[in-house]
């Protein structure tokens, strides 16, 4: 013991410690729901020490980059599975997110006091995105490379005559090449710690103002004579011991994943990726990765104006940029889907099949034929949709019945 | 919040199931099991002779056949005709600037091929060579339209002329091609070249991904493990909540 004062008296280990989490009092009525936010950190965690080793032997060079890979999944011991770890890990890296998100929507975990918590997340799903762009140009195959093609040339639609140098800027070169890969490279690298950093203010902000519930109300306003929320329990152990409850049912779904559909039927390792980028063959048919198709659904769905496609990339960004004013577009006086009224349960149920379906408009070619109507239709239909659901919800949350919050957590 | 769940489940059913549709041309099921060590062997041979011509594996070892039961000798008495050392890649000599010129486009390495563009696809397009005079090389395919190949197996297969029949369409009557029937016959019985055509798409898929067969058997012990895992670490919940209440 003395050993630990001697390190408390330079370092406050001990009251980190007690503070995040022998002494975080959590509401004991956490659900499935809530363990998304330790699995989101696992699989960083995941993504950086996979990407780690992979970089060891990964090289960021046009004439190497799609060898070196092959080189890692062949000649390297072990290397197929941390490679297999790494790009299954990120798509399951937003898929946990997403799951995350949506608890934070159900449960009204962005309301007073925790707009900031909500608005450090949507920072860290932004660099997220930013970061998984940019990892998948790295195998230098031909949708990273034609993906790449396309995002970047979204920011030569920017008009003034910003847009070209802008996107030049971007790439280092005229089309996506050597120089882009390199940078890229370099950012894939450096953007995880940021996104470390940013979930230590997540969590710090979190810490501060304390848990939200499925019940969506405070704890803090009933405590024992200690102080003690009476509804809180000790984070560690109940909720330490829980996640790993929680860990290992995500590793067999995630593992299962890895060792026997590690490619996802083309959904996590597309089929024509495997083909090195050829700057002269543009593929038939272009597609992100799953988890950025509804963002580029909408884009799609933005027809030109004035012969520019600026208008369109303006609605993608303003789709993802709507989610930091959430906190301000809620006029509810209760939190949680639990005592909202069916306004609001059917507002969101729509939103949910809106975004899945905007991520299947994605994948698809726009011209496509779906009960009748193009896809491209369907797509400005489902964006009207998924805009309304924000823009409404001042409306919708203040007229909607609500039911009488209880005064304790229930079960 | 069931009720919800529900709904939203049931609401996703038809977008599953659109997502899971596809189109293009009829593809045969090759039916090929990548852990059958002779297929893959007999894959190599035809693959070295009859397509190492123009193609190359050039991510793929020779010594990767080590792995299916082949000796070093072996590989080198039977595959390795132009000497080199056990651990050199499948490369060719044919330099790609020589083969756009000569094929129009360069042929692709094919290390990759069952992983881009699937093994049904292989074994289809291979059976798929016709005649057809109007083409560089003579023949055509069904699977690959106008593809500046040659038929490379042609002595093994025979040749294949196509039945054509005719289809309305917006008023017009277009001939198109129904199936192919074979004319002249190959040193080799139909069932014996698709057998043949079969083995070569076990070695194409066995190539493309090396670690199949490990990564699959690794990870039935990395399930039940965690299956164990599980039972422990949720007993060990329970346990620590008990005062709970």
């Amino acid at each position: 013991m003395s050993f630990m004062n001697w390190i408390d008296e330079r370092f406050p280990a001990t009251k980190v410690w007690n503070e995040h989490l022998a002494e975080y009092y959590a509401p004991k009525n956490f659900n499935f729901w809530y363990f998304f936010g330790s699995l989101a950190m696992l699989v960083l965690v995941n993504q950086i020490v996979t990407g780690i080793w992979l970089a060891m032997h990964y090289k960021p060079d046009a004439e190497l980059a799609f060898a070196s890979v092959e080189g890692i999944m062949r000649d390297v011991d072990w290397g197929w599975l941390i490679r297999y770890l790494h790009s299954t890990g990120a798509s399951a890296f937003f898929i946990v997110i997403y799951l995350h998100m949506f608890r934070g929507l159900i449960y009204g975990s962005y309301r007073k006091p925790r707009e900031l918590v909500w608005i450090f997340g949507v920072v860290i799903y932004l660099v997220m995105m930013a970061t998984a762009f940019m990892g998948y140009l790295l195998p230098w195959g031909q949708m990273s490379y034609w993906g790449a093609q396309v995002i970047v040339n979204l920011f030569a639609a920017v008009p003034f005559g910003i847009g070209e140098p802008l996107s030049e800027w971007i790439r280092g070169d005229y089309v996506i090449s050597d120089a882009t890969l390199n940078r890229f490279f370099a950012f894939h690298f450096a953007l995880p710690f940021i996104l470390a950093a940013l979930v230590f203010l997540h969590i710090v902000a979190l810490h501060k103002v304390g848990s939200n519930n499925p019940d969506g109300i405070e704890i803090k306003k009933h405590k024992d004579a200690n102080g003690v929320p009476l509804d809180g329990i000790r984070f560690h152990p109940y909720y330490s011991v829980k996640d790993i409850v929680g860990v290992v049912g995500f590793l067999i779904l995630f593992l299962a994943v890895v060792f026997f559909a590690p490619a996802m039927g083309g959904y996590f390792l597309e089929g024509p990726n495997f083909e090195p980028a050829n700057p002269l063959k543009t593929p038939e048919h272009i597609a992100p990765v799953w988890y950025f198709t509804p963002f580029y659904a909408i884009l799609r769905a933005i027809p030109p104006l004035f012969g520019s496609q600026f208008p369109g990339v303006l609605v993608m960004f303003a789709a993802i940029a709507v989610f930091f004013v959430l906190p301000w577009l809620d006029r509810s006086p209760v939190k949680s889907i639990r005592y909202k009224g069916m306004l609001t349960k059917v507002a969101i149920g729509i939103f949910v099949v809106t975004f899945v379906f905007l991520g299947y408009l994605g994948v698809v070619p726009s011209s496509k034929i779906i009960l009748g109507i193009e896809a491209t239709v369907w797509a400005q239909i489902s964006t009207a949709a998924y805009f309304l659901f924000f823009a409404l919800m001042p409306i919708y949350s203040k007229i909607d019945k609500t039911k009488p919050v209880p005064e304790r957590v229930t079960k | 919040m069931k009720k919800l769940i529900a709904l939203i489940a049931f609401a996703l059913v038809p977008v599953v199931g659109m997502a899971a549709g596809g189109g293009g041309v009829h593809l045969d099921p090759a039916n090929i099991d990548v852990g059958d060590e002779a297929a893959i062997q007999d894959g190599a041979k035809t693959f070295v002779n009859y397509c190492m011509g123009c193609h190359s594996a050039q991510y793929v070892r020779y010594k990767q056949l080590t792995k299916v039961g082949m000796s070093e000798d072996q590989i080198k008495e039977n595959l390795m005709f132009a000497g080199g050392k056990i651990g050199d890649h499948m490369t060719i000599a044919m330099s790609p600037a020589d083969a756009g010129k000569w094929f129009g486009a360069p042929p692709p390495d094919l290390t990759l091929v069952a992983r881009i563009r699937g093994a049904d696809w292989i074994y289809t397009y291979l059976r798929s060579f016709y005649v057809d005079p109007s083409r560089p090389m003579g023949v055509n395919n069904t699977v690959f339209p106008n593809v500046g190949m040659p038929h490379v197996l042609t002595d093994l297969q025979g040749v294949q002329k196509p039945i054509y029949k005719e289809v309305e369409h917006g008023g017009k009557t277009t001939k198109v091609i129904e199936g192919l029937e074979l004319v002249e016959a190959g040193s080799m019985t139909p069932a014996e070249y698709n057998n043949t055509v079969r083995n070569l798409t076990t070695f194409m898929a066995y190539v493309s991904e090396p670690v199949k067969q490990e990564r699959q058997r690794l990870g039935i012990w990395v399930m039940l493990f965690l299956v164990v895992l599980f039972v422990l670490a949720y007993m060990m919940k329970k346990e620590w909540w008990k005062d709970v209440h």
